[in-house]
């Protein structure tokens, strides 16, 4: 299934940071400035037509780097180079443009839809906006659109609050393709859905791509949906990209203590499996205050002394699969054995 | 088998609403026995928070009506005064949710809210009550359990949270926890800890508990039986093994082919079960799940199916199961298991 993409990349992000700034209760109480590192130097590819997927716990950074990369707030430091330029460098106008290649689908599409507008007004927006034919000529792009997505004719005059999840989760999805845009940066678009409405929704972003040549940024805390629909993978833990592969390699042999332990923690439906689980102790640490040295280091069982003093760089191991972990640093290992020996 | 604990039977809840009444709960019969976990999924308003808490009778007596027979330790249920009610939710019974800040007092500490009942109920001291908190947040994996029996819900974090109100629940001994969901908020990570304790607790203390989810993973990792809901019915009851390894009920079949799997090939397209859920306004005349299934027939949009023993430990709710199957699998069904 591994689907063999260029390896081109349509977007280059690197070095991504977001801080937020915390309350002004907190900054006093600790005297100047405090940050929320939601996303704390980020670099991946997005390649065109794949499927990336970023993973991981709530909390971690998966929505602030989706909204980062479209510029919804501004970031604190990187680049993100898409046809040769930095989107974060690009004026608001020039930025409005590469919108038009760049949308946005949400967990919940209903808090996005405007209760008193009708589906196909809903849906005409972008158009006017970005300024994309006539009036006649709008209705036939959102009439193609909607029967694209599973909606029907009728539809169009209804209003959001008449249709279930999944429905809403289509409108969502032809509100973004109306445009004809490139990139789709999906924000779980299934995790608010039940089962047998998700997989419905999971086939038709299937079809899509393969039809509209799409590349995806699919966000999700779900493996399974992951595994079953992403090229290839990113951890993230705590604002970092802690490992990062084809998706097969990452699901069937991963090499981040971290994302050993989150895919032994997801409940396979079979009964009749037992499995080895790497059970973390505790809770996610604050982004407001992480851990020095490897960010992971107050959970790992395997955390040696380098670990609370020395970031681990990412590397790079066989079939483009990198990890951020000092286990996988040869020399940094046997070191630590000495030590640990002696 | 255990003794039961918790029986069941024909339990209909009706809602008295603007737009008329809703039976949310239409025709639902179990048993649960001592120190087993029963699962009860399904998906999202299907019923069984309903179920659950019309157990417990949570419900404003004015808006709502049950028929049936909730018997619990010989009684049934729905005959008691409220104030008898009150006296079993909590102490016989007890329920977790979700939202654990729902259901823990913000302007309690939680040793607070651990000993209060203990004093209440049982009759303890302060300094016994207090004993006994310390220990049940330590059974429930909190670390420094002393210094956390003086803090405030908010200053937990969310795994902790849900502990504490597993602890909290957990301070009367009930002999039956429900637990709603208690899972589907946290991470997996988390999940896993909280799913390991309630196994654990589950062995050490022998409660029957009835744990709901919309998640197959959970189930099968586990219970020890399981209930599938539809539209207000159960329309399948099976121990967990069976369920997975020969579903009956073509919605439950459906359900378990349309999950993204771990392990194995990855498929190009995963399998759907067609249409939506109708809402309870709307609801089909014959078998609930005719306006989906695709081997609904007339008689299946005519007739509701009743809910058929099939084996000692399974039941289901469908007149043509045994055809499908065969047709499907090219095999018999096997009316024995385990
Ligand atoms: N107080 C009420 N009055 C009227 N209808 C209600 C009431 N409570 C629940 N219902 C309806 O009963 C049905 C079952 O609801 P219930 O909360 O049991 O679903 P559920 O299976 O727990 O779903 P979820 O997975 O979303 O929690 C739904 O259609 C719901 O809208
Ligand atoms: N607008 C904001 N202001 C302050 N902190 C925020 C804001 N948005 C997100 N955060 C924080 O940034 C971190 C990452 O959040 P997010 O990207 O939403 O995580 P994920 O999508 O992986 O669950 C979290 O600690 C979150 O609380
Ligand atoms: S660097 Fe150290 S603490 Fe971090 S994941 Fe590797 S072994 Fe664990
Ligand atoms: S009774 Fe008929 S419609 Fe209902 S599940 Fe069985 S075959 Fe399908
Ligand atoms: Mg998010
Ligand atoms: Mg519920």
């Amino acid at each position: 299934m591994q689907a063999q993409h260029e390896e081109t990349a349509l977007i280059q992000v690197r070095n991504m940071k977001k801080y937020y700034q915390a309350k002004k209760g907190l900054n006093k109480l600790k005297g100047g400035n405090t940050y929320v590192k939601a996303v704390d130097g980020v670099s991946f590819d997005l390649r065109k037509g794949e499927t990336y997927a970023l993973v991981g716990e709530s909390g971690c950074g998966k929505s602030t780097t989706g909204r980062t990369l479209l510029r919804l707030h501004d970031a604190t430091e990187g680049e993100a180079i898409y046809n040769g330029k930095d989107l974060f460098k690009l004026s608001n106008k020039e930025m409005n443009k590469v919108r038009k290649d760049m949308q946005m689908v949400f967990q919940d599409p209903y808090s996005s839809l405007n209760p008193r507008k009708r589906i196909g007004n809903i849906l005409e927006e972008p158009l006017n906006i970005h300024n994309i034919g006539n009036k006649s000529e709008r209705t036939d792009i959102v009439m193609e659109v909607m029967s694209k997505v599973g909606l029907q004719v009728d539809h169009y005059y209804r209003y959001p609050h008449e249709f279930s999840g999944g429905q809403r989760q289509r409108i969502g999805l032809a509100r973004a393709l109306v445009v004809d845009p490139k990139v789709i940066i999906c924000d779980e678009p299934v995790s608010a859905l039940d089962v047998s409405i998700q997989s419905q929704v999971i086939n038709l972003l299937q079809n899509l791509q393969r039809d509209l040549g799409l590349t995806y940024l699919f966000i999700s805390h779900d493996i399974s949906v992951v595994r079953h629909i992403s090229d290839r993978i990113g951890v993230m833990y705590l604002g970092n990209l802690v490992e990062e592969g084809y998706t097969d390699d990452v699901i069937e042999n991963p090499k981040h203590p971290y994302t050993k332990a989150l895919l032994s923690s997801v409940p396979l439906p079979d009964p009749n499996v037992q499995r080895e689980r790497v059970m973390l102790q505790g809770d996610i640490p604050s982004p407001l205050n992480p851990p020095s040295g490897c960010v992971f280091h107050t959970r790992c069982p395997f955390a040696m002394d380098v670990c609370k003093t020395t970031v681990p760089q990412s590397l790079n191991l066989a079939g483009n699969h990198t990890v951020r972990c000092h286990l996988h640093d040869e020399e940094i290992a046997t070191d630590e054995k000495k030590v640990v020996n002696a | 088998m255990t003794t039961e604990l918790l029986n069941v039977e024909q339990l209909r809840t009706h809602f008295y609403t603007e737009k008329g009444t809703v039976t949310a709960v239409d025709d639902v019969s179990f048993t649960i026995h001592e120190g087993e976990i029963v699962g009860l999924v399904g998906e999202s308003g299907c019923g069984k928070s309903v179920t659950s808490q019309s157990i417990m009778r949570l419900y404003d007596e004015y808006m709502v009506e049950y028929e049936g027979k909730i018997e619990f330790n010989g009684d049934n249920l729905l005959n008691y005064p409220i104030k008898k009610m009150q006296k079993i939710r909590g102490d016989a019974i007890s329920m977790i949710f979700q939202d654990p800040l729902s259901s823990l007092n913000p302007v309690f500490t939680i040793g607070k809210q651990i000993a209060e009942p203990l004093m209440l109920h049982h009759k303890k001291s302060k300094k016994e009550a207090y004993e006994r908190a310390v220990e049940l947040l330590a059974l429930t994996g909190i670390p420094s359990p002393e210094k956390r029996v003086h803090e405030y819900p908010h200053q937990l974090s969310g795994g902790m949270r849900q502990r504490a109100m597993i602890a909290v629940t957990l301070a009367c001994e009930p002999k039956l926890l429900i637990a709603d969901e208690p899972t589907t908020a946290l991470d997996v990570t988390i999940q896993a800890q909280i799913l390991n304790l309630m196994r654990d607790l589950n062995k050490k203390l022998q409660m029957g508990i009835i744990f709901i989810t919309h998640d197959l993973g959970v189930v099968a990792e586990l219970c020890d039986r399981v209930m599938v809901m539809y539209l207000g019915q159960i329309v399948e009851e099976a121990d967990v093994k069976t369920l997975f390894e020969q579903p009956l009920h073509p919605y439950t079949r459906g359900l378990i082919k349309s999950i993204p799997q771990m392990t194995g090939e990855r498929k190009s397209e995963l399998s759907v079960i067609k249409g939506n859920v109708p809402s309870l306004t709307n609801k089909p005349k014959g078998c609930r799940f005719s306006t989906r299934c695709e081997f609904a027939d007339e008689k299946c949009i005519e007739e509701m199916p009743p809910l058929k023993t099939h084996s000692d430990t399974k039941k289901v709710r469908c007149w043509h199961y045994e055809e499908i199957i065969a047709r499907e699998e090219g095999g018999h069904v096997h009316a024995s298991s385990t």
